[in-house]
């Protein structure tokens, strides 16, 4: 499969500080996660890619494209939907995706035309003559969206997008970019940070932390693979616990005080767990079977401080 | 694609040609522009002086005539058609033409960056360079239909009147006007979006713009005066431009500044005035 975004090296400083240290990655999934805390440097990336900061050190490709030399070629083929607010004040809807669509290059007559369809397809087709200015939270979430699709990229970049949203309007979002999945036409890169967004739009996810990517997790493929997971609820639990299990081969993960997801290892079995308990003198109140979610990877990714070695495809 | 088939699809439709993409901006700030009746009252009111020089001019060529059919041989023209003519004209339209910036040019930039619209832009295929260039046309186009646009048909008007003869001879007026006219508009341009990228907020930047050429001469004039020295007056944009026009148009009034050294000034303006929209133009505002 062709990569649309390659990292590699990718480090970028603001201000004298290194944000972004040495992303070594490639993607390729029709829809991308990018997850991590506030402050990880998800934006940060996103402007990378966009070319709006420049690499200090290695660089990143977007199908093929270099950005320290084709930014011009790459944003040709990208659609941009900021998180904060960003319109043009005075402007109605369908004139805001209008000029934003002449400006990636459509002549005028088709601009105008893709204007219309893109706001009747976000669902703003109805209030499209009004100003943005009049427009609530969710429909300038929805106008943004549509200015981001209006010239049809290949790629479309979508920061947050469904912050400041109530249940319906985030589940409208969610549904949009689903479609837009399904259409094969474009490739779509999601950053955020909430985990079920991600989790219901995305294959492949790649999670940042302090400016390292700390996990690559292919979802598609976790969700084929359909693993079963351990969670235990526990009294006296502590590090300790989970460094004997861990010794036993399964990976584990402390999610609150006194619980435990593990992945069990071939030849271990539960008795074990138990063994290793009564050793440490601790009381399994509960032991379920449990499918590994995104929440459960991105918390191990959060307590790793290693990034991921060896990642000549982004996987672990 | 009808409107009502709500699928997305890609475009694959032609594409227009990078280098005019530019003049999208100044199309739909018209647009917004000539919304306003006071816009529009206004830039047609430009117009009305030009009438009246053309009126002058025609009179000036007219009056001797005039005379000769009431009697009055070898009577003079009260009105004379010279260079201080055209400087004259020029000042007026000058005048127009700050007004006008002053009302369209702070909200060029300043809404864009207060709404943080920049990212939109610059995440296209549309450099910083064409943006600037995008919001500059704006002016440029309406500031030369005020100034050096009715100052060369009313040099053309001269020209036809006169002959053949007086045209030769006074070409380079016409070259004075297009030349002084674009000075004018080039630094009205450039310091209205200076500033309006400064400030970002649209009537800041419109009073600071204001402030720079009325405060300033008022400043000027005190370093003078307290120092005792003539080149206070380098901080004065507006006696710069006077100085200039003054050599273009071959009009020697005496200036306290040489002509070298307002045009020195005035690069020097316009390049902190670039340098100025270097820093502040970007698709995110780094904080260091």
């Amino acid at each position: 499969m062709n990569s649309v975004i390659e990292l590699d090296g990718l480090a970028v400083d603001i201000g004298g500080r290194r944000i972004l240290d040495n992303l070594r990655c490639t993607l390729s999934a029709s829809t991308i996660g990018l997850l991590g805390p506030n402050g990880a440097g998800k934006s940060t990336l996103i402007n990378a890619l966009l070319g709006f900061l420049n690499p200090a050190a290695g660089t990143a490709r977007i199908f093929g494209h270099d950005v320290r030399t084709d930014i011009r070629e790459i944003r040709k083929l990208t659609g941009y939907m900021p998180e904060n607010d960003a319109f043009i004040a005075g402007m109605s809807a369908v004139s805001y995706v209008h000029l934003m669509a002449e400006l990636s290059g459509l002549p005028s007559g088709a601009a105008l035309e893709r204007a219309h369809e893109a706001l009747f397809y976000v669902g703003l087709g109805e209030a499209r003559y009004r100003k943005l200015g009049t427009y609530s939270l969710g429909m300038r979430q929805l106008a943004k969206l549509a200015q981001a699709i209006a010239h049809g990229p290949k790629l479309l970049i979508l920061d947050e997008p469904t912050n400041g949203l109530d249940p319906p309007a985030r589940q409208r979002m969610i549904r949009l970019i689903r479609e837009m999945r399904a259409s094969g036409e474009m490739h779509l890169i999601l950053c955020s940070h909430l985990l079920r967004d991600v989790e219901e739009t995305c294959e492949e996810v790649m999670i940042l932390k302090q400016g390292r990517m700390v996990h690559y997790a292919n979802l598609e493929e976790e969700r084929r693979a359909n693993r079963k997971f351990i969670e235990m609820e526990t009294v006296g639990a502590n590090g300790t616990f989970a460094h004997d299990i861990e010794k036993l081969g399964c990976a584990c993960a402390m999610t609150a005080s006194n619980r435990i997801k593990l992945i069990l290892s071939e030849g271990v079995a539960i008795r074990d767990l138990y063994q290793v308990a009564k050793d440490r003198n601790v009381q399994i109140r509960r032991l379920n079977y449990r499918r590994d979610s995104l929440e459960d990877i991105f918390l191990k990714a959060m307590e790793s401080d290693v990034p991921p070695q060896g990642a000549t495809n982004g996987r672990l | 694609m009808a409107v009502y088939k709500r699928s997305y699809h890609g475009y694959s439709g032609p594409m227009t040609a990078a280098w005019s993409r530019f003049t999208i901006i100044p199309r739909y700030v018209y647009r917004d522009l000539f919304h306003s009746k006071i816009v529009t009252a206004f830039f047609v009111a430009a117009f009305l002086p030009p009438v009246v020089f053309i009126f002058l001019v025609y009179l000036a060529h007219s009056l001797p005539h005039l005379a000769q059919l009431l009697g009055q041989r070898g009577a003079d023209s009260p009105i004379t058609i010279n260079s201080t003519f055209f400087l004259v004209f020029l000042n007026f339209q000058s005048v127009l033409a700050f007004i006008f910036t002053a009302f369209v040019g702070p909200g060029l930039v300043s809404r864009d960056l207060a709404n943080r619209a920049l990212p939109l832009y610059l995440c296209r295929p549309f450099s910083r360079a064409e943006y600037v260039l995008g919001k500059m046309s704006v002016l440029l186009i309406l500031l030369s239909l005020i100034t050096w646009i009715p100052g060369l048909i009313l040099f053309g008007v001269q020209a036809t009147l006169e002959g053949g003869q007086w045209l030769i001879q006074n070409l380079w007026l016409a070259w004075a006007l297009f030349a002084g006219s674009w000075i004018w508009i080039l630094i009205l341009s450039l310091m209205a979006l200076a500033l309006s990228a400064w400030v970002k907020w649209r009537i800041a930047a419109g009073a600071l713009l204001l402030a720079v050429f009325f405060v300033s001469a008022g400043f000027t004039d005190a370093i003078n005066k307290i120092l005792d020295v003539r080149w206070g007056k380098l901080f004065n944009p507006m006696y710069l431009l006077l100085t200039i026009w003054r050599e273009l148009f071959h009009v020697n009034e005496g200036s306290d500044i040489s002509a070298s050294s307002a045009w020195i000034m005035l690069a020097l303006i316009c390049t902190a005035c670039l340098w100025l929209l270097y820093r502040k133009l970007r698709a995110i505002e780094v904080v260091p």
